[in-house]
């Protein structure tokens, strides 16, 4: 056939590109293409291949020495506080989304919650760690004020600078980021399903039985996997609470890294890491179908 | 609905935001107590927060965090706005691939990142620099998805399309387009972007300390070790600073209005 047709054939096909004329117009991706490839797909890339490195060559036994006790216990350590958290975070984040939704959609208090929330879900690190200690260490506000009043949190041994007081300290920043997360699930549910209920003769516990319970779930589950991923990959806040030891995996990956000990330190650091990049992708993956799910029935 | 069930919501409402805001209120309250107080149980004084200026590498550490912030929201934008929006008009396809990457950052944690980057950054210092503001490279990496959620929000609510075709079949060119036909249009999105990317700097520890670098956060831990309460003084600022950025942030930030070319008719 004439080439006039073929042609627009090919631009009713690809009506964005209009490119045949520019084929250079790719290069306009180059400059954050490069940059990314060397500060974040180079370095993951770095990561990937020195997990496998042993000596000159590669193999697994980077992998083998994970299973020693103390690397086991970190991993447990770290499952149970970012669950902990993931289950604590999200039953009271929810609570607390749940309390700004059913107010005014525009008023002040939602407002300032939000970006409260905004805050403090990002607040984390050294300074995190230091309001903790001003406030229940054992000089801290709180301790003292319910020592004056017979209180003695400490009685059975300072909790703070181990696992119990990480995950008071990560309920902190795990509850503002449930708010954030989980009130657009909230806002999806429609007054008119709860008018339906209760014109079929249902009550309340009908109501969150049977409909808002079953539609508020994936995003619940969701929402806390995410809380999850969160907890199991902050290093700032218990580095700067718990200054030895290894008692998450965050901490062992910083220890492997700048220990001076063994050749291998760096490349044993990289199977950490990359043990820990697995989880963390496994939980958002779920955390992503989950989301989709969600956004079947809202918004 | 019925009287007393919304009597029974406003008891609800009231007792959760009461309670899950005193947690949140309270240790930040305490810092300030902490780090007013006095030689003696009970009283007051302010002597933490004017020693601030008397430790030299604090104040170094102050300047080089406010510098790395600074940095790394204009090189973020400079970075990104124009690829977003080169994307958005000339390289749809690529626009998975862009927010693929962009998002990476949360599932590649800041402590497996700088494994990676520990023998990059050995590289830099050698060639290039050794200086702490070396730490941008970095940080541009950890505020793109926060910066690339910003700017998509800005860059979806106009019609880019229509705006530089429009600028286009008058003559503008690529570079007119993007500097004052899409950018005045999406001031509030960049304006947000910059403000949280200033906000995640000011507060980054993690990469900074494991690459022997001393920012803000930094500082302020190995202080806390000889004068907690100076370090403590030092965190409230930070953070009533972070404050401020991010309230001026959620009342100027809205979504960009479409006035801009309703106007011109």
């Amino acid at each position: 056939m004439s080439s006039v047709e073929t042609t627009s054939v090919r631009t009713a096909g690809r009506p964005s590109s209009g490119g045949r004329r520019l084929p250079l117009s790719w290069v306009g991706a180059v400059p954050f293409l490069g940059y990314v490839g060397v500060f974040l797909l180079l370095p993951t890339v770095i990561v990937a291949v020195g997990a496998f490195t042993v000596g000159d060559g590669y193999g697994l036994s980077n992998f083998n020495e994970l299973t020693q006790p103390f690397l086991v216990r970190s991993f447990e350590n770290s499952v149970i506080l970012s669950a902990s958290t993931a289950l604590i975070g999200g039953v009271f984040g929810a609570l607390m989304a749940y309390a700004v939704a059913i107010g005014n959609p525009d008023g002040i208090l939602r407002r300032l919650v939000t970006s409260a929330c905004g805050v403090l879900a990002q607040f984390g690190g050294v300074t995190l760690a230091f309001a903790f200690i001003a406030t229940i260490a054992q000089q801290g506000f709180v301790t003292l004020f319910l020592l004056q009043h017979g209180i003695d949190i400490y009685a059975n041994g300072i909790w703070l600078f181990k696992l119990p007081g990480l995950v008071l300290v990560y309920s902190y920043f795990q509850i503002p980021l449930m708010v954030l997360v989980f009130l657009p699930a909230l806002d999806g549910i429609r007054p008119q399903w709860r008018e339906a209920t209760e014109s079929l003769g249902g009550g309340t516990w009908h109501y969150w039985r049977y409909v808002a319970g079953p539609l508020l779930l994936p995003a619940f589950l969701g929402s806390s996997l995410l809380l999850f991923a969160n907890a199991f990959s902050a290093y700032a806040t218990a580095a700067a609470l718990i200054n030895q030891g290894g008692i998450v995996v965050p901490l062992q990956i910083a220890n492997a890294m700048t220990s001076e000990v063994g050749l291998h330190s760096a490349s044993f650091a990289s199977a950490l890491a990359l043990a820990m990049v697995v989880i963390v992708a496994t939980v958002m993956v779920l955390y992503s179908l989950l989301q989709r799910r969600t956004a079947r029935w809202l918004r | 609905m019925s009287r007393s069930r919304r009597a029974r919501q406003r008891l609800f409402r009231w007792v959760v935001l009461v309670l899950l805001g005193a947690f949140l209120l309270v240790p930040i309250g305490a810092m300030f107590e902490f780090s007013t107080r006095g030689a003696t149980a009970g009283s007051r004084t302010l002597a933490s927060w004017t020693a601030i200026p008397t430790y030299p590498d604090l104040v170094a550490s102050i300047v080089a965090s406010l510098q790395l912030a600074v940095i790394t929201s204009l090189g973020v934008l400079l970075l990104l706005v124009p690829t977003m929006i080169w994307t958005r008009l000339r390289l749809p396809w690529l626009r998975p691939i862009l927010e693929f990457i962009c998002l990476l950052p949360l599932t590649i944690p800041a402590i497996v990142l700088v494994v990676g980057l520990a023998p990059t950054y050995r590289w830099v210092s050698y060639y290039l620099s050794d200086s702490v503001l070396t730490l941008a490279f970095a940080y541009l990496i950890l505020v793109l998805p926060f910066t690339y959620r910003a700017l998509d929000a800005g860059l979806s609510a106009i019609d880019i399309k229509t705006l530089s075709e429009a600028a286009r079949s008058l003559g503008a060119g690529w570079a007119t387009v993007m500097l004052r036909i899409i950018v005045p249009n999406m001031r509030s999105a960049l304006l947000n972007a910059g403000l949280l990317s200033v906000a995640l700097v000011l507060g980054e520890y993690t990469i900074a300390n494991l690459l022997n670098f001393h920012n803000l956060q930094v500082a302020i831990y190995h202080l806390g070790r000889a004068d907690a309460g100076v370090s403590i003084a030092v965190a409230v600022a930070s953070l009533l600073f972070a404050f401020l950025i991010l309230t001026v942030l959620a009342f100027v930030g809205r979504p960009p209005s479409l006035v801009a070319f309703s106007e011109d008719a």
